[in-house]
């Protein structure tokens, strides 16, 4: 059935996703990337290895475009940036791409803008077969990615550092980053992981619509590093369809309101005080319903450890007195 | 009203009443989960530490209340459009409601108006607008150049508003990001976790009058059947009997979708099941349909709660996948 939907929601916007006005740069939400990186749409479950096509020896590429949040945030922290001309209309960080050109998105790629730029590598999302055709019949080099677990960050990092001649930098990244996230492991390990219901989408003040992490991604495994226990951990989808029985049933002890969008503080409480329809939770009886409104914890980049950290002093702000 | 007629009505109001509650009593017993109705109908225990019971009245007796209640409007605002329009093929949503009701609610999701008053939510108050609005227009288009209603302009006007509504929402998907893209289809397919009575409080002055007018509606009903001309000499005051119709079984269809999303197919497999059992009789047929059409809807919604448990489904899809076949058949069986 979930298949089905993600058929039906791409060939809703397939008709007019693809002729979608070039000139101008938008800047929409990220729950783009959220939505596909924690729905059915995108998932490659466990990264078998993707057909990469074979970079070419000895040249570092100069003119990169990366349509992928998530591979931009990397490219700049492993000192890349300065080889990438255009990210996708979705990328805020690091504050560099504000001024990078825009060529699109997961969904609307801009196919003459990028073959215009004369890139040397383009990162593609791996549900984007009809780009990579493109692409390749213009013979130009793609890097193939899609969302997976916590541990696929690491892989990714190790190939685009690889691809883009920083093997090192990347490599003391990945340290980096595993270092941290090993610090915060350590810090929670004693705390009693409390059952944490994770939502990335819903309808607005009301309990309708909610999307939650299933038992499977890197939402899952954030939230995991940082100590709590999904209560949909034994879901093996990135996202479930949480129904008010669902979650009465699951009695979380935590509520996790992940957005990528940022909102005001006043509409962060009143999110916050629609949960009080389901007051016998644990969660809500214990004030324990937290709207993190950053990127942060949404995008799988080079920034995981701090999304796992803001996780981690949300979910046990004791242990980081 | 005759004595043969006064038993008929008795046995068929009896017997899809009794499937009715029997099927609203039943639905809150079964769901994903296993809850123990001693517990939770346990006075002793706090209801703040009693899951059964809130399983039980939080989550379950909403969505039966909600699936009786739209399965109702449903069906029988389906019976009050075919009967209006004379063509055993038209829904609620034929004249433009569900698509205006939906463009209502894309614009709401797309644009994040973060509104709720009094419990409804800007989606479902937008939605009810949409609808009004769709209607409206083809109200307005029907009556413009004839005496009363053209069924004819009504129909066309309808299928073309159903058009141009969907062209608008492609354009406002346009700017949507792909999460609300997502939401809206997910609306589309309609859906009855209500997870509070609020909405249900909120449909029901609609619920009464457009009952009220139903019931007035059957002979009505019966009479335009016979045609526009014969109905006027028979005594009918056609104009008036085709606005009611029109207005009242609007509305229906406008709470119906505000509550539960534009839930398909039940206007028209209701009715039709309805008419094979007890006949063309609109007096037996309305309130057979409105019966039937909630125990129809909850049992459907039972289904979704447990065919792929402990996931569930949007009703939509199990209304869908059952009517979509008796669709077809019926449009076989009528050539």
């Amino acid at each position: 059935m979930r298949a089905l939907v993600a058929c039906l929601v791409l060939l809703a916007l397939g008709g007019h996703g693809a002729d979608r006005a070039s000139g101008v740069p938008h800047q929409r939400g990220s729950r783009e990337n959220l939505l596909f990186s924690v729905s059915s749409v995108s998932s490659v479950m466990r990264r078998s290895p993707l057909p990469q096509s074979a970079p070419v020896p000895g040249t570092a590429p100069k003119r990169i475009v990366s349509l992928i949040p998530a591979v931009t945030e990397m490219l700049f922290a492993i000192g890349a940036g300065p080889q990438v001309v255009a990210v996708s209309s979705f990328d805020r960080y690091p504050p560099e791409v504000t001024k990078l050109r825009r060529v699109g998105a997961l969904l609307d790629p801009d196919v003459e803008r990028i073959l215009s730029l004369r890139p040397d590598l383009v990162a593609v999302y791996a549900s984007q077969s009809d780009l990579r055709t493109q692409l390749e019949r213009a013979k130009i080099p793609v890097y193939v990615y899609s969302h997976a677990g916590l541990a696929d960050v690491f892989v990714t990092l190790k190939q685009i550092g690889e691809r883009v001649g920083h093997a090192r930098a990347a490599a003391d990244l990945a340290r980096s980053i595993q270092s941290r996230l090993d610090a915060i492991r350590r810090r929670v390990a004693s705390r009693a992981r409390p059952r944490t219901l994770v939502v990335f989408d819903r309808e607005a003040l009301t309990l309708r619509g909610i999307y939650a992490s299933g038992g499977v991604g890197f939402i899952h495994d954030m939230v995991g590093a940082a100590g709590g226990d999904n209560v949909f951990a034994d879901v093996k989808q990135q996202s479930v369809q949480a129904t008010t029985e669902l979650i009465l049933a699951r009695r979380p002890d935590a509520i996790l309101e992940l957005r990528g969008d940022p909102i005001t503080a006043e509409m962060k409480s009143k999110e916050i005080d629609v949960w009080r329809a389901l007051a016998s939770l644990p969660a809500v009886r214990n004030s324990r319903v937290f709207f993190l409104d950053d990127q942060k914890t949404v995008v799988p980049g080079p920034r995981v450890a701090e999304g796992v950290d803001l996780i981690a002093h949300t979910l046990h702000p004791d242990a980081f007195k | 009203m005759t004595v043969a007629l006064a038993r008929r009505l008795t046995l068929t109001v009896s017997g899809f009443g009794l499937l009715a509650v029997a099927a609203i009593l039943t639905s809150p017993l079964v769901g994903s989960t296993h809850i123990s109705l001693r517990r939770a109908f346990d006075r002793a225990i706090p209801f703040a530490d009693n899951v059964d019971a809130q399983i039980f009245f939080i989550a379950r007796l909403p969505r039966t209340l909600a699936g009786a209640l739209v399965g109702s409007l449903l069906a029988s605002a389906g019976v009050v459009f075919q009967g209006l329009l004379r063509n055993p093929l038209a829904t609620p949503f034929t004249l433009g409601v569900s698509a205006g009701a939906a463009l209502g609610a894309m614009l709401a999701i797309t644009f994040s108006w973060s509104f709720a008053w009094a419990g409804v939510s800007a989606a479902v108050a937008a939605s009810f607008l949409g609808s009004l609005a769709a209607v409206g227009i083809v109200y307005a288009l029907a009556q413009a150049r004839h005496r009363g209603l053209s069924t004819n302009v009504l129909l066309l006007a309808g299928v073309t508003m159903n058009a141009f509504f969907s062209a608008l929402i492609l354009f406002v998907q346009y700017f949507a990001d792909f999460a609300q893209t997502y939401r809206i289809l997910r609306w589309l397919m309609g859906d009855l976790d209500i997870s509070s009575y609020q909405p249900l409080v909120s449909a029901l002055p609609l619920l009464i009058v457009s009952f009220v007018s139903f019931a007035w509606l059957a002979r009505p009903l019966n009479l335009l059947s016979l045609g526009d001309e014969s109905a006027e000499t028979r005594g009918l005051n056609v104009v008036r009997a085709q606005r009611t119709a029109f207005v009242s079984a609007s509305l229906a269809t406008g709470a119906a979708v505000s509550v539960g999303g534009p839930v398909g197919f039940i206007g028209i497999v209701v009715p039709h099941l309805v008419r094979l059992i007890v006949g063309p009789d609109h007096r037996l047929v309305l309130p057979a349909s409105a019966l039937f059409g909630a125990a129809f809807l909850v049992g459907c919604d039972v289904l979704a709660r447990t065919v792929m448990s402990p996931i569930e489904l949007p009703v939509g899809v199990i209304t869908a996948l059952i009517g979509g076949p008796f669709f077809l058949w019926l449009l076989v069986r009528k050539r």
